[in-house]
């Protein structure tokens, strides 16, 4: 029974994420997956996305992991996300690898030329994680051979700070990462990073409602990679990649993404494919809101 | 505690703290409605930015595509004519008609974030001027609409 339900998971979080599919919604978002730039959800915005990653293993079976984000626009200067996700190591098992809870803060009220974003995410996790999110400390390949039914007994609690630093110039953003992250049990702070650039295809809205228009498409890169630990700072001993991203904002509201990554060191898995869809609720706060205090 | 039930006291704690701001977000936007004070927040615009011409004023295919930019960002929160609705202002109203193209650019760029005005510096400064193209063809609507009457 256990077993059925778990290799259903992929197939739940599609469900959950279709079903919020009739809604009205307004995209315009970014390619990146592992980094973030400095632009929160509208408010009162919930935006639901679907992620996959299919990653290569050496020495063991591949896997697909995959997770659920549920983005909401608090205010205008704060998005509060939720997190489930689970994945599938061929030949082994489908597992729920735990959920995580962020925020994101804008400390400033207007747009500057380096536009700064404070981070807070918990993360109740077991070591059988292999979303990929962020690569901190000394992440190393190596880590995910440890078989699924072995890596799910041992949970993780963990705090994670960021930093997000971002910029747009002349239709190009720049965004760069620096996080912190901290097993709350006696583990020592480890430190990764998280580079991207991006730019749209064009930069003219047409006159008309276009899907293959070019300034639909937004293209990127990015880079992220560990950092160490605060015993062994620095870029050895732990894993780097570099993925082409690209992202396709359909003016019907679906937001589609790609990027293959690349491993740039023998601590990394060579090949990270990872896609994903969204799509945005627009005003879900206030229908909610109307739905709880039963008023307005 | 295990799993599912720390995954319920959590997405319900995140609810209920996001819903709480999401209506005190909600409030500012009744002050709007008959008030002078939202505009203001053009008059703020610096006077290097106020001075900035609009590149795509020419441009035929400007306020077309601005329409449609429109529609699929602002409309949520100004309606889909820019009327104004319960969470953000008219755009049709003189303070905004009057006000220099440099000026509404600038307000799209910076957001007013404490209000709920996003920022939107995350679309290409030429569509960011065709939005304010279309926001000034409003006001020409709006003109010759009370001509018709």
């Amino acid at each position: 029974m256990y077993r059925k339900c778990v290799t259903s998971l992929p197939a739940v979080f599609s469900l959950i994420f279709l079903a919020f599919g009739a809604f009205p919604l307004n995209a315009q978002e970014s390619p990146y997956i592992v980094t973030y730039d400095h632009y929160l959800e509208e408010p009162g915005n919930l935006e639901i996305e679907y992620f996959s990653a299919f990653g290569t293993q050496k020495g063991a079976n591949d896997f697909h992991a995959f997770w659920v984000e549920l983005e909401y626009g608090a205010t205008g200067w704060w998005t509060t996300e939720l997190y489930f996700e689970g994945q599938t190591t061929f030949n082994e098992s489908t597992i729920f690898t735990g959920y995580r809870l962020e925020n994101r803060i804008r400390p400033l009220k207007r747009e500057h030329f380096v536009n700064p974003v404070l981070y807070f995410e918990y993360e109740s996790k077991n070591s059988a994680d292999k979303i990929l999110k962020e690569v901190e400390g000394h992440d190393v390949e190596a880590d995910f051979l440890v078989p699924n039914a072995q890596a799910r007994k041992e949970h993780i609690h963990e705090a994670e700070l960021k930093l997000i630093l971002s910029s747009t110039v002349r239709g190009w953003n720049f965004s760069e990462n620096f996080l912190a992250a901290k097993d709350l049990s006696n583990h020592p702070w480890e430190f990764g990073y998280a580079l991207g650039a991006s730019r749209p295809l064009g930069m003219k809205a047409s006159a008309t409602r276009c899907n293959f228009c070019p300034q639909t498409f937004v293209a990127g890169i990015e880079m992220y990679g560990g950092l160490g630990d605060r015993y062994s700072f620095g870029l050895k001993d732990t894993s780097h990649y570099l993925a082409p991203v690209i992202a396709w904002n359909l003016p019907s509201d679906w937001t589609l993404r790609v990027s293959a990554g690349f491993g740039l060191n023998d601590n990394s898995h060579r090949f990270i494919l990872r896609w994903g869809i969204s799509r945005e609720i627009s005003g879900f706060g206030e229908i909610a809101s109307r739905i709880f205090r039963g008023h307005r | 505690m295990n799993l599912p039930v720390r995954m319920f006291v959590a997405t319900t704690g995140l609810l209920t703290a996001s819903l709480t701001f999401a209506g005190q977000e909600r409030s500012p936007a009744y002050k709007y409605e008959g008030g002078a004070r939202v505009y203001a927040e053009l008059g703020k615009a610096p006077e290097k930015a106020r001075a900035k011409r609009n590149p795509m004023e020419n441009d035929p295919e400007s306020i077309a595509g601005g329409r449609n930019l429109f529609q699929q960002h602002c409309s949520e929160c100004h309606g889909n004519s820019g009327e104004g609705s319960r969470k953000a202002p008219s755009l049709r109203v003189d303070e905004v008609q009057r006000a220099a193209p440099g000026a509404i650019f600038w307000i799209l760029t910076n957001g007013v974030v404490r209000r709920g005005m996003p920022v939107w510096s995350k679309l290409p400064e030429p569509q960011r001027w065709q939005l304010v193209s279309f926001i000034k063809a409003l006001g020409s609507e709006s003109a010759q609409s009370r001509d018709r009457k």
